[in-house]
């Protein structure tokens, strides 16, 4: 619609003079060197100032030796067999096996899970209604509680190889069970995000269905999706510490004896220590890899 | 078998209540370039799809090399790797290097040994001028680049027959002419090729044979000279006539 030349549209008008064009005083200072200066000088205060709050207040030695004991630490890092205390560094493998393993059957039977509920072949109708409600069951329910029915429950049914498994396995089980309808969601919508053009294009070139997935979507889609499934990840390897609940003795159940023992929760803090050194690096090594392959792609615009 | 590699008979597409083609019927032989003209919603696009089995036509008959593509029997993959098509907006794999969009087809469709689809690719690209670039990501290159792989791609499947889907709609004025002058190589090479297009000077170059779609209907049909110059129809004229104007900007190339 054309405008109509009685409306007064707002501009500029130069006869004010030359419109400013600087930056404010306050915004130019944090730019360039200077603004290196003065993040490297922030940074120094606020790391002091809580460093100050460990060491200055009336409390402070009562809350480094109840959570930062280094005696402790140590003691609880490397058990007591005499004080029947597990080491800590001894549960670590435990967790470290649970969650690759679960993070590996995760990411296969995610995709495969995925594939199945976006696919339309009449073949698989009964599995994709089967599916839907699994994906509804395992995302539904806590996973202590599930770990609990199937630590606690597979056993008692006395079903030969089912109910003969270690409590580890079990927790893999039941970490797998639940973490696979979340991923398989994530992956759903990673592929649902590939342009159509994409299917178009693969599908003109005469490939089949199941090529094209392998070869084109599902590529793009785990790459878009990358962010979402490491939260996902991130999420599993915390739960491992959920396992604790049947009996497994991995970090946090190793910990915690180390505390309920010595009445110090220094255990619980080189607990807390092991999930943090773990998952932090892999987040940064994510994003390093996420940004390789965007410079790799893409000539960057900033 | 005579020459005809595709032959439409009365086909008519619907999306819903919408009649995208009403009854079009068009035949096209070995060596032979024909260009479709029209405005855009005229069906050209729906048209190409319909011959490579991404839509399914409601009535009348598409026949390639004689077998109808509505036989219950025919398998659209296989439809697919002998009939190319190149989309407007091309359409590249952003994951894949050059090389890799331009192997995929060869090595997982017609399950091709790797060393043998490379080499042939490679040889593909350096006729485009893009062989140094065969290790680069398709978001590297410029847009005429890409569509120019985009047609490789298809190219390396050894089609029989080559669709073109307004492969220049999406370009940069400049960027126009190098993939106007591939097409046109690969015309004089003898590609059959059906071709959507707006460009009506490289109809009027390189078609043997254009035809006007208005609203799912072909009107008119005929030679370059014909159609550019003294079409039977008063709608031909007032759409060929009127676009035909010299080219804007010359390829830079």
């Amino acid at each position: 619609m054309p405008i109509d030349p009685g409306v007064d549209i707002p501009s500029f008008d130069p006869s004010d003079g030359v419109p400013n064009l600087f930056a404010s005083r306050r915004s130019r200072l944090l730019v360039g060197r200077r603004g290196v200066l003065v993040s490297t000088l922030s940074t120094i205060v606020i790391l002091g100032l809580i460093v100050a709050l460990l060491f200055v207040p009336s409390g402070g030695a009562v809350f480094r030796y109840t959570f930062f004991n280094l005696h402790d630490l140590w003691v609880a890092w490397v058990g007591d067999p005499h004080l029947g205390i597990d080491a800590v560094r001894d549960g670590l493998v435990t967790n470290i096996w649970m969650f690759l393993v679960s993070e590996a059957l995760v990411l296969i039977l995610g995709v495969l899970v995925a594939w199945c509920r976006i696919s339309q072949s009449p073949v698989l109708f009964p599995f994709r209604m089967l599916v839907t409600v699994y994906s509804d069951v395992a995302r539904g329910t806590p996973v202590l509680l599930v770990i609990l029915i199937v630590g606690y429950g597979l056993p008692q049914l006395g079903f030969g190889f089912i109910s003969d498994q270690s409590p580890a396995v079990y927790g893999v089980f039941t970490l797998v069970f639940c973490y696979t309808a979340y991923v398989s969601e994530v992956i759903r919508a990673g592929i649902f995000s590939i342009p159509n053009g994409q299917h178009q294009a693969a599908r003109s070139l005469g490939l089949s269905h199941a090529s094209m997935m392998r070869h084109v979507i599902l590529p793009q889609a785990v790459r878009n999706v990358i962010p979402p499934l490491l939260n996902d990840f991130i999420s599993l390897q915390k739960d491992t510490a959920l396992v604790s609940a049947i009996g497994v003795v991995e970090v946090t159940r190793a910990a915690q004896i180390f505390s309920s023992t010595e009445f110090n929760e220094s255990g619980l803090t080189l607990a807390a220590l092991f999930f943090l050194v773990l998952t932090i690096p892999m987040t940064r090594l994510t994003d390093r890899l996420i940004a390789r392959d965007r410079a790799r792609r893409l000539t960057i615009v900033t | 078998m005579s020459n005809v590699v595709l032959e439409m008979d009365s086909v008519v597409k619907r999306f819903g209540e919408n009649e995208v083609l009403r009854g079009v019927s068009l035949e096209l032989r070995r060596h032979e370039v024909v260009c479709l003209i029209g405005a855009s919603g005229s069906g050209k696009s729906t048209l190409l799809r319909c011959v490579n089995l991404l839509e399914r036509i409601d009535g009348g008959d598409i026949k390639l090399f004689g077998r109808s593509l509505t036989d219950p029997r025919i398998d659209p993959n296989l439809v697919r790797r002998h009939v190319g098509i190149v989309f407007q907006a091309y359409d590249l794999f952003p994951h894949m290097t050059v090389l890799d969009n331009v192997a995929l087809g060869p090595m997982r469709a017609h399950k091709r040994n790797r060393d043998e689809v490379h080499e042939e690719a490679l040889v593909l690209l350096e006729r485009i001028g893009l062989k140094e670039r065969a290790n680069d990501y398709p978001e590297r290159l410029s847009g005429g680049q890409q569509q120019r792989v985009a047609i490789v791609r298809s190219l390396a499947m050894r089609p029989s027959l080559l669709l073109l889907d307004e492969v220049t709609s999406a370009l940069d004025p400049s960027l126009v002419g190098e993939v106007l002058d591939l097409l046109t190589d690969l015309a004089h090479q003898g590609t059959t090729m059906l071709i959507a297009t707006h460009e009506m000077n490289f109809a009027r170059d390189v078609a043997h044979e254009v035809a006007y779609l208005d609203k799912g209907v072909l009107v008119e049909k005929g030679t370059p000279e014909k159609m550019f110059g003294s079409p039977d129809h008063e709608a031909t004229k007032n759409f060929s006539v009127e676009f035909a104007k010299p080219h804007p900007l010359p390829g830079e190339d």
